[in-house]
């Protein structure tokens, strides 16, 4: 018999879910429909001036991509948890921590590069520069993975509460804030005419910091919430 | 080998047993006995790391399983009260998930033959949703049939199982005991694999000085 290795289980994680995403895929959809909806509503709410929306435009799009990447985030590790697969990923002979690294890839493939994709053609609502556009989505690129990796941690925590939901928000929300405000700083820059480098060389950093602690965190979190 | 001493262990304020110790050895089939909310299931978690010992040790052959954590996750096989299997995916790709995340990586062929020695003929591409409960169980149940694992801790094996099911688990158990491997496992079924001496544990109820004694 063969034998996995850490990055074929690494993979294996990844693959398992993104068949079950294409399996369900209402609530790939909810997601990206939700984020949607979200930034068009802005220019029905505030009014067609097109100045006050191009300087609106990033910081909408970037907490609109906050709060849907929110709204999945209970999904997680909530329906691995109830039918067990958790307690085998638990047992598995390689660390927790890379399958939990796998299952955070797969949730930002499903819900946040599905934003990422959408952003520009939503942009275009606010009257966006190509150049700001350009900015928009490598900043998105750079930050939606952190937003999936610091969420995992809030998710692992909340693991089997009742109304665990709200309180996720709660306690993620904050921790997300420095990711927003390097994500919009990028594209404000732009249109000032500053450096953009030094907002996304920061995000970088962050997801950097973030592909290093956080799967451990979320793998102690996860035996936690299991006793 | 599997040797636990001093064993306590509680779930909030209750506590459940203390001053349980057992071996098994190589070869050996031990079955926890119990009222229900004696700790049998506790006592398997506590086993699987899950659940931390309020005192006592746990140890694989010789070393503590709390410093061992991979290597003795790789020597062991759990199957709880879930199934663990996912009711979008088929049984095929159910089994060679679950196989792949207990370190096996196991060809399309394998698998087939694995589910239908447990009796799956014909249901193998059918996602599980679709299936009757004790059909579940015995995609999960299939698990056994390709692990390598020498330790096998069974919660309730043959729940919602049919009679021709148990006989098969009787035999694979007794197949296992053959290899050399090692079985804990509890039920509320009688439960008999043919020419092995089956070691029982009785955990008892009796109020707060409640004790596990191996027979």
């Amino acid at each position: 018999m063969k034998k996995e290795t850490m990055s074929g289980l690494f993979m294996l994680v990844i693959r398992r879910d993104l068949m079950l995403a294409m399996r369900r895929r209402a609530d790939v959809l909810t997601t990206l429909i939700f984020f949607v909806m979200v930034v068009s509503l802005f220019p029905l709410g505030v009014g067609p001036e097109m100045d006050m929306l191009r300087k609106m435009a990033p910081g909408v799009l970037w907490v609109a991509a906050l709060l849907s990447s929110m709204l999945s985030l209970g999904r997680l590790f909530s329906a691995d948890h109830l039918d067990g697969t958790l307690e085998q990923m638990m047992l598995a002979p390689q660390s927790l921590s890379m399958l939990v690294l796998g299952k955070m890839v797969a949730h930002w493939m499903v819900s946040g590069l599905p934003l990422v994709l959408m952003a520009p053609v939503l942009g275009i609502q606010f009257d966006m520069s190509a150049e700001a556009l350009g900015v928009l989505i490598i900043g998105l690129l750079l930050g939606t993975p952190i937003l999936s990796m610091i969420g995992g941690i809030g998710a692992a925590l909340t693991l089997g509460l009742r109304g665990g939901g709200v309180l996720l928000s709660l306690l993620v929300l904050p921790l997300c804030i420095p990711v927003l405000i390097f994500g919009t700083g990028a594209v404000e820059a732009v249109s000032t005419g500053l450096s953009v480098a030094s907002h996304l060389s920061l995000l970088g950093a962050l997801l950097v910091l973030a592909l290093a602690f956080t799967p451990w965190v979320t793998a102690q979190a996860l035996r936690i919430s299991m006793e | 080998m599997l040797e636990v001493s001093n064993l306590a262990c509680s779930r909030g304020d209750h506590r459940l047993f203390s001053g349980l110790s057992f071996a098994l050895h190589p070869g050996q089939i031990m079955q926890v006995q119990g009222e229900n909310g004696s700790g049998k299931t506790s006592l398997l978690r506590t086993l699987c790391g899950f659940l931390m010992p309020d005192e006592g040790d746990i140890l694989w052959n010789g070393s503590s399983v709390s410093e061992l954590q991979e290597e003795y996750y790789a020597e062991m096989l759990y199957l709880g009260h879930l199934n663990a299997i996912k009711d979008e995916l088929s049984g095929l790709e159910n089994l060679r998930i679950s196989a792949g995340m207990s370190g096996i990586e196991l060809s399309e062929k394998d698998a087939i033959a694995a589910l239908r020695r447990m009796g799956l003929k014909g249901r193998e591409l059918l996602p599980t949703k679709v299936l009757s409960q004790g059909q579940r169980r015995r995609v999960a149940l299939a698990r056994l049939l390709v692990s390598d694992a020498k330790l096998w801790v069974l919660d309730e094996p043959l729940a919602a199982l049919d009679v021709a099911a148990v006989a098969l688990i009787e035999e694979l158990i007794a197949e296992h005991l053959a290899r050399q491997g090692m079985v804990i496992f509890t039920t509320h079924q009688p439960l008999q694999v043919a020419g092995m001496e089956m070691r029982t544990l009785t955990l008892t109820r009796a109020g707060s000085g409640s004790r596990g004694r191996p027979a």
